[in-house]
């Protein structure tokens, strides 16, 4: 026999197989079902295994991973519970297109549907979830699998995927260790060509007097920044990006005009409203952002994405083209001409200056939106920054600037509570010399808080900022301008002593409340590459503005100056 | 306005959970659904009837493909396509109306594909429209069960 004849388990196939693609690290928890596949990952030199103390915190940190690297993340855990575990991290990359790689064990394939010991249908439960899912119920397959699964997670619009294996398929022989024929279509995972009218679509854009860019989260999958940059720079045309393109256009740059939607500023609102022309590049007029018939209702709109799905889906456009993003972007540019756009320009400066990001720093609080502007000089806009869901993370998309892609990691789609800290965790991992800053508040610390041992066991420098309203501050927020100051549920009145907490696990920790604090505040945060928890009391009243309310349009934005105006602040 | 999709997928379990799933998810609801294996073992065939407006059946054929299981989707428009749908039906009968039934069944070209002392059971297959246009008929007599299959359809060739 041949050496390629010789049987394996098909656990030692999974292993070679992750070494095979150039995995070289996972997070995971093991448990019974996974036993077989976790007793071959002890002998692999080559892939790091760390062990997180939730399987939440296990597959955010393979986003944080993946979104820091653009490689694939890969989460284990077992069956079960382990297993129903990843079901909100799943849901997560696969609203913010994350290509994740999740492996879970599954009772023997005899006891399947028996409702057997930690059982659990995760091929069911995780159908609308992922982008593509499999129970394996023979070892020979398990090739096939592998490669459909990870084309599928990073090919496209990528997303998560998940494989599920029996325990007896882990341990059953196979020779066959390479796929032979692909199930899926080749469109699964390879590039579309280009489709679409480019003529047509530049012709519009260089007739266009007032144009904007409208950048999403597909710009940055599609690694498109510097194409995006020289579109913009040759045709002066202002960006704006959603809460997940921060980042693929410079956020210093003169043609950047910040945030759009719900939050976004003031100049970005006002100038969807005032374009004639605006170029939807990879975002989904999400609606946080784009509310139907009313955006951009003036402009001519045009789109292009990998994503067929997404056209026309909840705006309709005048133009679309279908491909990938860089690809589109590099033949179209050259049909893209230099049109002197000054004026547009002066205009967006003025409004720039008469609606700036607001907030009142008179009192001696500190303010968080003050903290991060100085957090975002002192760190030189250097850092990876991860966030939670909440006020804090809309403060640090307004006043955490990035001039690269890849280095902003929030959840913006599901809006996940406890995706921060682990997120940063596996961001540090990929990214050993980075910074890594996770700004989280003092609700959503709690969701994953666990993980503080994961930083401590491997000792990992994470920076961790917590602003602390003593409040759900979000829920606050909208219940103080919605529902007439009923705070209901939305007070703690109760928070763990957090720099305690972080001694407990030799983490070094501060807590700071004054403003005359900030900079030494800053400086111990920062400083050398050791694992940080800061906590910075706020006001609990501090809101997020501008917002336009849930529901409206551009046109109902509320600024701080309105606030102030109705007594709302 | 109702489309039937015709959508190939590849043969092996789940799949219909991830189509039907697809339709869910929107609050669609499915008016028939249909499925069978093509010529080729590995491809089966599902048509699927839905009411909406364009637009909306437009994105679920678009999420469709999406679906790495999903090969094909077509959208046929009722007037060029032959869609048939199987139903069984128990009729109750009396000596008095049994001829007439039979006669009718004739008509429709139904068969009687069995019968006891009080009842018919018919087969009668026909597009969707013919089909409800029997079952009427039938109503008067009072209708015990029916068993439908759903619609399967093919374009015309032309
Ligand atoms: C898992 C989860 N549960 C609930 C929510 C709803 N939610 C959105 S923001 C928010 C408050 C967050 O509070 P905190 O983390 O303290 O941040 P702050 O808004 O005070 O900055 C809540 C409860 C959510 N996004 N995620």
């Amino acid at each position: 026999m041949s050496k390629s004849e010789a049987k394996i388990t098909g656990a030692r196939l999974m292993v070679e197989l992750l070494e095979e693609y150039g995995v070289d690290i996972v997070f995971g928890y093991p448990g019974g079902a996974i036993l077989p596949f976790y007793d071959e990952l002890y002998k692999s030199t080559k892939i790091k295994h760390i062990l997180v103390r939730h399987e939440q915190g296990a597959i955010h940190m393979a986003e944080g991973y993946a979104r820091s690297t653009g490689k694939l993340g890969v989460c284990i855990a077992t069956s079960g519970p382990g297993a129903t575990n990843l079901v909100t991290g799943l849901t997560d990359a696969r609203l913010d297109s994350v290509p994740i790689l999740a492996i879970t064990g599954q009772v023997a394939t005899n006891a399947i549907g028996t409702d057997a010991f930690q059982e659990a249908d995760i091929y069911g439960i995780t159908i609308p979830i992922t982008k593509y899912n499999a129970l394996i119920k023979s070892a020979d397959d398990i090739a096939r699998h592998f490669e459909e699964a990870t084309l599928i997670a990073l090919g496209g619009r990528p997303g998560p995927v998940l494989l599920d294996f029996p325990k007896d398929v882990q341990t059953e022989l196979t020779n066959v260790r390479k796929s032979s024929k692909l199930k899926i279509n080749p469109r699964h995972y390879q590039k579309p060509p280009i489709g679409g009218d480019l003529d047509a679509f530049a012709a519009a854009l260089n007739k266009a007097k007032r144009p904007l860019l409208y950048v999403g989260g597909g710009a940055i999958n599609a690694n498109a920044s510097k194409e995006i940059r020289e579109l913009a720079e040759k045709g002066n045309i202002p960006v704006t990006t959603t809460l997940m393109g921060i980042g693929a256009f410079p956020g210093t740059h003169k043609l950047a005009v910040g945030m759009l939607g719900m939050h976004g500023t003031a100049y970005a609102n006002k100038a969807v409203l005032e374009c004639d022309y605006i170029l939807n590049l990879g975002a989904r007029f999400d609606d946080r952002v784009a509310k139907p018939g009313e955006f951009a209702e003036n402009a001519v709109r045009a789109h292009i994405d990998i994503d067929t799905a997404e056209f026309n889906k909840r705006v309709s456009v005048d133009h679309i083209v279908h491909g990938d993003l860089k690809e589109v972007l590099k033949v179209l540019i050259p049909k893209v001409e230099k049109v002197d756009r000054s004026s547009w320009l002066e205009y967006l400066d003025t409004i720039r200056k008469n609606h700036p990001l607001e907030f009142d720093d008179s009192s001696d609080s500190i303010k968080p939106q003050a903290f991060l502007q100085k957090l975002f000089e002192k760190s030189k806009g250097k850092a990876i920054v991860s966030t939670d869901v909440g006020q804090h993370q809309m403060w640090a998309a307004q006043y955490y600037l990035f001039d690269e892609a890849n280095k902003w990691l929030t959840s913006g789609g599901l809006g996940t509570m406890g995706y921060g800290l682990p997120a940063a965790i596996g961001a540090k991992f990929g990214n050993p010399n980075s910074t890594v800053i996770c700004v989280s508040g003092d609700g959503s610390i709690q969701m994953n808080i666990q993980e503080l041992a994961t930083i401590a066991m491997y000792k990992k420098g994470v920076k961790i900022l917590i602003f602390n309203n003593n409040f759900l501050g979000m829920v606050r927020q909208w219940q103080e301008l919605f529902y007439e100051e009923r705070f209901s549920e939305s007070e703690w009145n109760y928070n763990p002593d957090f720099v305690k907490l972080g001694e407990a696990y030799s983490i070094k920790g501060m807590r700071v409340a004054t403003k005359s604090e900030i900079d030494k505040a800053i400086e111990f945060f920062l400083e050398g590459d050791e694992a940080r928890i800061l906590e910075v009391m706020i006001p609990a009243e501090e809101k997020v503005f501008p917002m336009i309310p849930a529901g409206k349009s551009q046109k109902d934005m509320i600024e701080f100056s309105d606030a102030i105006r109705t007594g709302k602040k | 306005m109702k489309h039937i999709l015709k959508i190939l997928v590849n043969n092996h379990p789940g799949v219909m959970s991830h189509v039907s799933g697809l339709f869910t998810r929107r609050s669609y609801n499915i008016d028939s659904i249909a499925v069978g294996v093509t010529d080729n073992p590995e491809i089966s065939s599902m048509v699927i009837v839905v009411k909406g407006d364009d637009s909306v059946v437009e994105q679920v054929k678009r999420q469709l493909l999406k679906l790495p299981d999903v090969i094909d989707v077509e959208d046929l428009a009722y007037h060029d396509c032959i869609s048939r749908e199987l139903v069984l039906v128990v009729v109750q009968c009396s000596d008095a109306n049994r001829t007439e039934i039979i006669s009718i069944c004739e008509v429709f070209q139904a068969r009687i594909a069995d019968l006891t002392k009080t009842t018919f059971t018919i087969e009668f297959s026909g597009n969707t429209r013919q089909v409800n246009h029997f079952l009427e008929m039938m109503q008067k007599y009072g209708i015990e069960e029916i068993a439908r299959t759903g619609q399967i359809a093919l374009r015309y060739r032309s």
